[in-house]
């Protein structure tokens, strides 16, 4: 059985245990009721889109180093997947919010940086598709791979200056006072999305090769 | 030829090109005054609430007519192939590209000293109130804007759909230089202590430098064919 195989089968089995830590095993949370289970999705969706950029950023230096383009296969592929989480936590969070600040949006730095961080990379996948030539696209989109990322703790930190005031900061909130249950809910969410950000990456990855395969193939004929 | 050689003569050739034709400067400048007056139509006449967006307005005035300018000048040299033939020459290719961030910085600076008194006479207030803070800020924003600006224009020229790619790259990326500007506008233009624009001018520092350096460091392997 290849690896991805066995991936694909041990995510079979822990996506519907992850379900079960979050809505069986955790307790209700006593303020929030059953609002707060979104937490477990957000929180682990929040985690895989930073992780992916994170590694679109990499592959992107490894891409202008070496000149392979499977680092921007991988770069292409990871942005994409990142993009995904991160409309999850865009759609997610302001559920969340409603339901325990009463308010959909606030301009808090997490929730204005990750709105940034959604249009810078949604500029990346849509300058990709834009350019034709295929080692012109990956240089320059690895130039925006790096420079966005870079830029998020400077969003960051310039939006936490405009926003001196405190907002409810729940990620250190619920760190704090999160029922033991409720964590290891958490960290079976975060292990169980981790696996299958690297389960989706790996399929996507080989689109992405197939296509250049084929782009090759169709140039040559 | 020396590195600061190489990008003296860029900006030379695009300020002698520019007084030749004065495209860049003077759209840039007519879209910048037009931006200013169309906003001055979001609050009524007079009203104390222009203090509070004032900065604002300004300061998208010049991003605007910014995203103008730099199309237009990437444009000139990449039509002909200009660009192709200066990256072939014999210099560091960064060289050249910092050579276009100057005179994009210089267009730039034109249009706001020009913008900026005719600004001051139609919405009545002192952008000026912090002296060498307040030019500090142009400065160090403008530069932020032109260092990004050049690098993703020169991007976005390259795509299929030329000029659209611009704003959809620049705008989010160059959100804590808009942010630290305006803010800091805002401060001197509302009396506060100027003490309170310090954080701001901090977090223009750091965006300036750190994309230098990392502009100069991508820069080569970016335009290598």
């Amino acid at each position: 059985m290849s690896k991805e195989k066995i991936l694909d089968a041990a995510l079979i089995i822990l996506v519907p245990f992850g379900l079960y830590m979050a809505f069986i095993y955790a307790p209700v949370a006593k303020s929030l009721g059953p609002n707060q289970k979104i937490f477990y999705f957000h929180v682990a969706s929040a985690w895989i889109s930073f992780f992916a950029f994170f590694v679109t950023f990499c592959t992107s230096i490894l891409y202008l180093m070496k000149d392979d383009f499977s680092f921007d296969d991988i770069a292409e592929s990871s942005a994409e997947i990142g993009l995904l989480f991160c409309t999850i936590v865009l759609t997610t969070g302001p559920v969340w919010g409603k339901a325990a600040w009463g308010a959909w949006w606030t301009w808090d730095p997490r929730l204005t940086t990750t709105a940034i961080l959604w249009f810078i990379y949604v500029g990346y996948i849509m300058l990709r598709k834009f350019i034709d030539e295929d080692s012109k696209r990956a240089r320059f989109a690895a130039a925006v791979g790096i420079i966005g990322f870079i830029d998020v703790p400077i969003v960051f930190f310039s939006i936490r200056i405009w926003k001196n005031t405190i907002h409810p900061n729940v990620v250190q909130k619920g760190g704090g006072g999160l029922h033991p249950m409720m964590l290891h809910a958490m960290f079976v969410a975060l292990l169980i999305f981790t696996l299958l950000y690297f389960s989706l990456l790996i399929k996507r990855v080989r689109l992405a090769r197939a296509r250049r395969r084929f782009a090759a193939l169709e140039r040559a004929s | 030829m020396g590195y600061f050689n190489t990008v003296f003569c860029i900006f030379r050739k695009d300020i002698l090109e520019e007084f030749k034709s004065k495209e860049v400067v003077n759209s840039m400048l007519v879209f910048s005054l037009l931006v200013v007056v169309v906003f001055s139509f979001i609050f009524e006449p007079g009203s104390d609430m222009k203090n509070e967006v004032v900065g604002g307005i300004l300061w998208m005035s010049f991003v605007f007519a910014g995203l103008l300018g730099l199309n237009k000048s990437m444009m000139t040299e990449v039509q002909g192939g200009n660009l192709q033939a200066l990256l072939l020459s014999p210099v560091d290719p960064s060289s050249i590209f910092f050579g276009k961030v100057l005179s994009n910085f210089t267009f730039m600076a034109m249009v706001e000293i020009i913008t900026i008194p005719i600004f001051t006479v139609l919405y009545n207030v002192n952008v000026f109130a912090g002296g060498a803070l307040t030019a500090s800020v142009f400065f160090l924003g403008t530069y932020g804007f032109a260092v990004l600006g050049t690098l993703f224009s020169l991007i976005s020229v390259n795509t299929r759909t030329r000029e659209v790619m611009l704003p959809l790259l620049l705008l989010p990326i160059l959100v804590p230089v808009i942010l630290a500007s305006v803010q800091s506008l805002n401060i001197f233009v509302l009396g506060h202590d100027h003490a309170l624009a310090y954080p701001w001018l901090k977090i223009l520092l750091i965006f300036d430098i750190i994309f230098t350096a990392v502009v100069f460091a991508v820069f080569d392997f970016i335009v290598e064919e």
